[in-house]
Formats: structure tokens, sequence, C-alpha cells
């Protein structure tokens, strides 16, 4: 993969390969976060076109202070987030203030623990079983994952699809989202422990069921 | 379920696993979560499906854009090149 930096010495350059190379690498990405905080495609698209334009204008001022990829996704949820404020939309990142990690939503089922009554509360009563690493990676079990992302609540599940899909650093995710970094965790396990439920209901359905 | 139990229960332990994998943990937190699952046969299970996981969701990929807003930014870039020869 070509580097941020030699792609934005070609934009300057104006060529066009380099901004292809850019669209075909962010550009899915960039809809999908658009689309978080307006109101339907059409304004997302519209939305991702400006922030070209604006990136674009802006490249030769570009001082590379932060990576490409951070300052085009910064620039995107600027105009995403004022655009979706004039149509009135309500962004799912604007309750997250107060996010707390152990507010009700438990990781796994306090039915699988002891209560506190027992002798070791709080220790497992149907403890997870080892999963067979190559059932993990048959198209299937893929298929289980991504329907198990497709419900997430629409914040937990943008989290989980930029740093466990794109591969995106913690800190990345918090100043693109404009999050602070305990959110981003919060919201990245909350995500992951449901995705990881799901596989084990379709793993182990004996299991905690 | 092991000597440590008292001191990190496996319930406390799910809610971290996030903030163990990032290296986020307080050292005093790392240490309990360690000391826990070297003693603990479940716990370490599910440190471990939790691994399986993320890194089979990194297998997943992004779909591509489509194709009319691809030739759609493309065409707009020609028209900022032109813009700014001009």
């Amino acid at each position: 993969m070509t580097e941020d930096h030699e792609l934005v010495q070609r934009l300057r350059e104006g060529d066009e390969a380099a901004f292809a190379e850019l669209i075909d690498r962010y550009g899915a990405t960039m809809l999908r976060v658009a689309q978080m905080y307006v109101r339907d495609r059409a304004t997302a698209e519209e939305v991702v076109q400006e922030t070209w334009l604006a990136v674009l204008n802006g490249i030769d001022r570009f001082e590379e202070r932060s990576s490409l990829k951070t300052w085009l996704f910064r620039i995107l949820t600027n105009r995403a987030k004022t655009r979706g404020e004039r149509d009135g939309r309500m962004v799912p990142f604007s309750s997250l203030a107060g996010a707390n990690p152990d507010a009700d939503e438990p990781s796994v089922d306090p039915d699988r623990f002891f209560g506190p009554d027992s002798p070791h509360p709080g220790a497992w009563a149907a403890p997870p079983v080892g999963w067979p690493q190559d059932k993990l990676l048959e198209r299937e079990t893929l298929g289980v994952i991504e329907m198990a992302i497709d419900e997430l609540p629409e914040a937990q599940r943008e989290v989980i699809l930029l740093r466990d899909v794109d591969g995106w650093e913690p800190m990345e995710v918090s100043y693109v989202l404009g999050i602070t970094d305990g959110n981003q965790r919060v919201l990245l396990h909350r995500a992951r422990s449901k995705v990881r439920a799901a596989l084990e209901e379709y793993l182990n359905p004996e299991v905690g069921a | 379920m092991s000597l440590f139990t008292k001191e990190m229960p496996c319930q406390e332990l799910v809610e971290l696993v996030t903030a163990y994998f990032d290296g986020s943990l307080s050292r005093r937190d790392r240490r309990r979560f360690r000391a826990h699952i070297s003693g603990c046969d479940a716990c370490t299970a599910y440190v471990e499906q939790m691994r399986l996981m993320i890194e089979a969701t990194g297998r997943l990929t992004e779909q591509d854009i489509p194709a009319e807003a691809r030739e759609e930014l493309l065409a707009a870039f020609r028209g900022w090149q032109e813009g700014r020869a001009g």
C-alpha cells in the first residue's frame, strides 16, 4: 500500500491515479461515517464530495502534522455534523458524555455467574469453552460476525468497524468521531462483547442457553 | 474457581478485556487481570474467544465505494485540476 505521505505529494502534483487510490482506500468508510450524521444517502454523498474538494483545495497548505487519513476524516465528520444539525438529525454520539462502562449493559449475561450468596460470587457458573480456530475462519462464521455487527446500535457498530475491520488506532477513532478515549473503548467493548456472544451462540449453542 | 477469584471475580474480568488489550488498564488492574487468568481456565477461554473473534473480524472487508459515486469524485477531481491550472 502506498504511504499517505507519497499520495499527498502526488495529489499536489495533480496525479489522478493517486486520488483514485485514496477514494478506493477511504471512500466507502467515508460514506458510512457521513451517513451516521446526516439524513440520507444522497446527503452523505454530497458531504463526501465536499470533503474531497476541501482536501484538494487545502492540500498545498496541509502540513502533515496529522496523518492524511485523520485530517480527511476530521474534515468529513465536522462537515457531516454541521449538515446533520442543520437538518435536525440527532448525532449518535451526542448522548455519550456520561457513558459509563458499568451502566446496565453487562458484557456477559449475569445468569452465567454465581450470585452474591454463593461461595464464589461472580465466578462462572456456565463457563465458556474453547473454540476451534479453523472454524472461526469459515465463510459461515464470518457471516455470523457480519450479521451481529449489523445489528449493533449505530455508535457501537461504527467503532467496531473502524477499530476491528479497518484496523484504526484507538486515538484515531476518538479524534475523528470527537469522543473521549474512554467512550470509544466502552463502545468497542460493548460491540465486541455482543459479537462474541453471537458467535458463542452459533459455535456452542449448548453453553449458557 | 481460583485463589484469585476474590481479587478479581470472573464477572469483573469480562468487563475489562478491551481495556486490557488496549493497554489502558492501571498497573494494579493489569496485575489483577493477569493473576486471575493465570489461575482460571474459564476466563482464559473467554479472553481467547475475544482474541479469535477480533482476528476473524479483521478478515471482513469494507465494501467498495459504489461505481457511480467513484466516477463523480473523479470528475470532481478533474474539475479541481482544471480550475487550478487555469
